[in-house]
C-alpha cells in the first residue's frame, strides 16, 4: 500500500482524487446555494468569518484535488487547462462561478419567471417580477412618441425606404464603387432628409402636418443619430486634416473649434442651441428645433471624431508621405489615395467608440423638449395610472440601446477584418 | 556632352542649429550615374532628398531640369513627377496591391487611362521580375520583392532622373543582389541615377562619378577609377580601407 499524498494529486490515484475533488467542489457550491436561497446554513456552528468563506474554501480544495496532469480524461484536461491552472486561478474561477450563482436566479426570476405580460392594465401585474404589461401598453409611445397613432405608418414607410437606400450601397456594381463615399456622405443624407421631410413631417401630398415636437421615441433616436453620424464623420475628417495643416488660419481655426466643442458639456450645447441660437438669427427666420439639435450634436461629436482620426494620421510612418510626394501627388491626392485610407483603417475601433457614445448621448435632447425613447420613458413613469414601473422602463431602454450598440460594435469588427491587408 | 540636368550650387541646410549640408556643389549631366557614399550622418540622404524637395534647403540653388527648386516653386509636384525615388524602407502603400501601387500615380497624377497605366505597370513589373506577384499586397512579399516593386512603381511615372536612398540597406544579404541587378539593368538603359549606397561592387560597375561625403561636405569627387585606385583625401582612404 503506497502512501497517498493529499497535497500532490497524481495520476496513480485518479479515481480517488476525482471523487474527493468532486465531492468537495459540489459541497462548496451546494453550501453557497443553501446559504443564499434555502435559508439553511449547515456550517453555522463555525465562527462567522470562516463560515462565510466555507463555500470558497471547499470548492478551491476540490479543484486542487482534480488538478491532475495527463489524467487521460479529455474533459478533465480541458477543465484544468482553462479554469484550473493554479490555486490562484482556481480561486478566481470559483469566485466568478459563485457570483453568477448569486446573481443569475434572482435576475431571471425578475425578468422572466415572476414577470407578467398578459393583460392590459396595471392590475394584471400580480407577480413579484417585472411588469412587462407596462412596456406592452406603452410600446407604441416608446417607438413613435406623440406621433398620431393613425399616421405612424408614415414613419415605418420612411424608415424602410431609408434602409433600402442604405442597403443599395452594398449591392452596386463594382464600377460604381468609387462613388460610394460621395453617395453615403452627400446623396444619402439629402435623400433621407427629403423623405423624412415629406413623409414624416408631411404637410403636402394630402399628408397631415406633424410638427417635430410630436416626434419621439425610438424613431427619433434613430433620426437624430443617423444624421449626426453621417455628418460628423466628414466634418471630423476635415477638422483632423485642418489641425495638421501648414496654413496658420486653417490650423488655428480647426484647433480652436475642436478645443471649444471638446471643452463644453453636450447638455450645455443642446441648451444653447435651443435658447441662445435663435437670438442670433434675424427676425422671422425660424430653424426647426430638431435641425438645431442635430447640428449641435454633429458639431460636438465631430470634434471628438477629429481627434480620433488625427491619432490615425499621426500613427502613419513618414515614409508613406515621402513616397506619395515623390510620385508627384499633391496634398489632396496624397491624402485621399494614400494617407486617409490607411489612417481611417487604423482608427475604426476609435470611431466606433465615438459613434456608440453619440448614440448613447441622444437621450440628452430632452433638455430642448424632444423626447426620444428614454425621454418617453421618463414621461410615462409619471403617468398617474402607471406609477412605480420605472425599473421596467429603464431595463427596456437599456436592452434597446445595448442591441443597437452591440450590433454596431460587431459591424465595426467586421470592417476591421475586411480592410486588414497587412500584419 | 549633354546639358546638366541637375545643378546644385552652394547649398546649405540646417536642422535647427545643426548644419547638415555645407556649401554643396554638384552638377549631374543627363544619363550620368553618380554614387554617393560616406559614413552615416554625413548628409547623403538629406542631399538627395533636397533634390525633390522632401527636405527644404535654406541657402543656395538647386535646379532640376531647368526648374529652380525653392519655396516659391509653384508646381513642385510636376518636378517630383519627373524625379523617381526609391527608399531604404521601400515605402510601398500597404493598403494597395502591387499593381495598384504602380498604377495609382500614373492614373491620378499623369491622368493616364486606367488600361494604359496597367499595361505600363505590367511592362515595368516584368522588368523587375515580379509579374507573378502583382495581385498580392506588399505585406505578403519579401524585402527584395518589395524593393523591386518600389523601383517599378517609381519607373511607372517614366521619370527622367532616379534617386536611390540606400535601397539595399534594409535587405537580407541574399536579396541585395536581386535588387542590384535591377538597378544595373536600369543604368545600362541610360537612366540618370543618383545612388546613395555602400555597395562598392555596384559603384565600380555602373558609376561615372563617385562622391564621398563627410560631415555635410563633399570631401572628394572623382571619376570611379580615380576614386578607387587613387583616392586623394585621407578621410576617403580611411573610409575605403574600412569598407572594402
Amino acid at each position: 500500500m503506497t502512501k497517498i499524498n493529499l497535497l500532490k494529486p497524481d495520476n496513480k490515484n485518479l479515481p480517488l482524487f476525482l471523487t474527493l475533488g468532486s465531492l468537495f467542489f459540489v459541497f462548496g457550491i451546494f453550501d453557497f446555494y443553501s446559504n443564499n436561497f434555502l435559508n439553511t446554513n449547515i456550517t453555522s456552528f463555525l465562527p462567522r468569518i470562516i463560515n462565510f468563506f466555507i463555500p470558497l474554501i471547499f470548492a478551491v480544495i476540490g479543484l486542487h484535488f482534480i488538478r491532475i496532469e495527463f489524467s487521460g480524461l479529455k474533459i478533465l484536461d480541458n477543465l484544468n487547462k482553462n479554469i484550473n491552472t493554479s490555486n490562484f486561478n482556481a480561486t478566481l474561477s470559483v469566485i466568478i462561478i459563485l457570483l453568477i450563482i448569486f446573481a443569475l436566479p434572482p435576475l431571471l426570476n425578475w425578468l422572466i419567471f415572476d414577470a407578467n405580460i398578459a393583460g392590459n392594465t396595471k392590475e394584471a401585474c400580480t407577480g413579484g417580477g417585472a411588469c412587462w404589461v407596462y412596456i406592452k401598453v406603452w410600446f407604441n409611445r416608446f417607438m413613435y412618441g406623440m406621433y398620431p397613432n393613425s399616421e405612424q405608418w408614415r414613419i415605418n414607410v420612411t424608415f424602410v425606404a431609408v434602409l433600402i437606400f442604405i442597403a443599395a450601397g452594398f449591392f452596386v456594381p463594382a464600377r460604381f464603387k468609387n462613388y460610394l463615399s460621395f453617395y453615403y456622405t452627400i446623396l444619402l443624407p439629402i435623400i433621407s432628409f427629403i423623405l423624412i421631410y415629406y413623409i414624416i413631417s408631411g404637410g403636402s401630398f394630402g399628408l397631415e402636418w406633424v410638427e417635430t415636437g410630436a416626434w419621439g421615441g425610438l424613431s427619433l433616436t434613430f433620426i437624430v443619430s443617423f444624421f449626426s453620424l453621417i455628418f460628423c464623420f466628414p466634418l471630423g475628417m476635415m477638422l483632423a486634416l485642418g489641425r495638421r495643416s501648414n496654413l496658420p488660419i486653417v490650423k488655428y481655426s480647426s484647433l480652436s473649434f475642436i478645443e471649444f466643442w471638446r471643452g463644453v458639456p453636450l447638455i450645455t450645447v443642446l441648451f444653447m442651441s435651443a435658447v441662445m441660437f435663435p437670438m442670433f438669427l434675424p427676425d422671422g427666420t425660424y430653424v426647426d428645433k430638431l435641425i438645431r439639435v442635430v447640428v449641435a450634436i454633429t458639431l460636438f461629436e465631430a470634434a471628438y471624431t477629429a481627434e480620433v482620426i488625427r491619432g490615425g494620421l499621426q500613427a502613419l510612418p513618414r515614409g508613406q508621405y515621402d513616397a506619395a510626394k515623390s510620385l508627384g501627388m499633391g496634398y489632396w491626392k496624397m491624402h485621399i489615395f494614400v494617407i486617409l485610407p490607411q489612417a481611417l483603417k487604423l482608427v475604426i475601433p476609435g470611431i466606433a467608440n465615438t459613434f456608440l457614445a453619440l448614440i448613447k448621448d441622444t437621450p440628452l435632447i430632452f433638455v430642448v423638449g424632444l423626447l426620444e425613447v428614454v425621454g418617453m420613458l421618463n414621461l410615462a413613469k409619471t403617468n398617474p395610472k402607471w406609477l412605480g414601473f420605472s425599473m421596467e422602463g429603464y431595463v427596456f431602454a437599456g436592452i434597446i440601446f445595448w442591441i443597437i450598440c452591440f450590433s454596431m460594435s460587431k459591424y465595426s469588427q467586421k470592417l476591421e477584418l475586411k480592410y486588414k491587408t497587412d500584419r | 556632352m549633354p546639358d546638366p540636368i541637375i545643378q546644385i550650387q552652394k547649398v546649405n541646410k540646417w536642422f535647427g542649429d545643426f548644419q547638415v549640408l555645407k556649401e554643396i556643389d554638384l552638377v549631374v549631366k543627363a544619363k550620368e550615374k553618380i554614387v554617393v557614399c560616406g559614413p552615416s550622418g554625413s548628409g547623403k540622404s538629406t542631399l538627395i532628398r533636397c533634390i525633390n524637395r522632401l527636405e527644404e534647403h535654406q541657402k543656395g540653388t538647386i535646379i532640376v531640369d531647368g526648374i529652380e527648386i525653392s519655396e516659391d516653386t509653384k508646381n513642385i509636384e510636376q518636378v517630383r513627377a519627373e524625379v523617381g525615388m526609391v527608399f531604404q524602407q521601400f515605402n510601398l502603400f500597404p493598403h494597395l496591391s502591387i499593381l495598384d501601387n504602380c498604377t495609382l500615380a500614373p492614373i491620378w497624377v499623369k491622368k493616364m487611362p486606367k488600361k494604359q497605366a496597367e499595361e505600363l505597370a505590367l511592362q515595368h513589373l516584368e522588368k523587375v521580375q515580379i509579374l507573378d506577384q502583382i495581385q498580392k499586397f506588399p505585406g505578403q512579399l519579401s524585402g527584395g520583392q518589395q524593393q523591386r516593386a518600389a523601383i517599378a512603381r517609381a519607373l511607372c511615372m517614366e521619370p527622367k532622373i532616379m534617386l536611390f536612398d540606400e535601397p539595399t540597406s534594409a535587405l537580407d544579404p541574399e536579396m541585395i543582389k536581386e535588387v542590384l541587378d535591377v538597378m544595373v539593368n536600369l543604368a545600362k538603359q541610360g537612366m540618370t541615377m543618383i545612388v546613395v549606397t555602400h555597395e562598392m561592387g555596384f559603384a565600380k560597375e555602373v558609376a561615372d562619378q563617385m562622391i564621398f561625403m563627410d560631415e555635410g561636405m563633399i570631401v572628394e569627387k572623382a571619376t570611379t577609377t580615380d576614386f578607387f585606385s587613387n583616392p586623394k583625401n585621407d578621410r576617403t582612404k580611411l573610409f575605403l580601407s574600412q569598407i572594402l
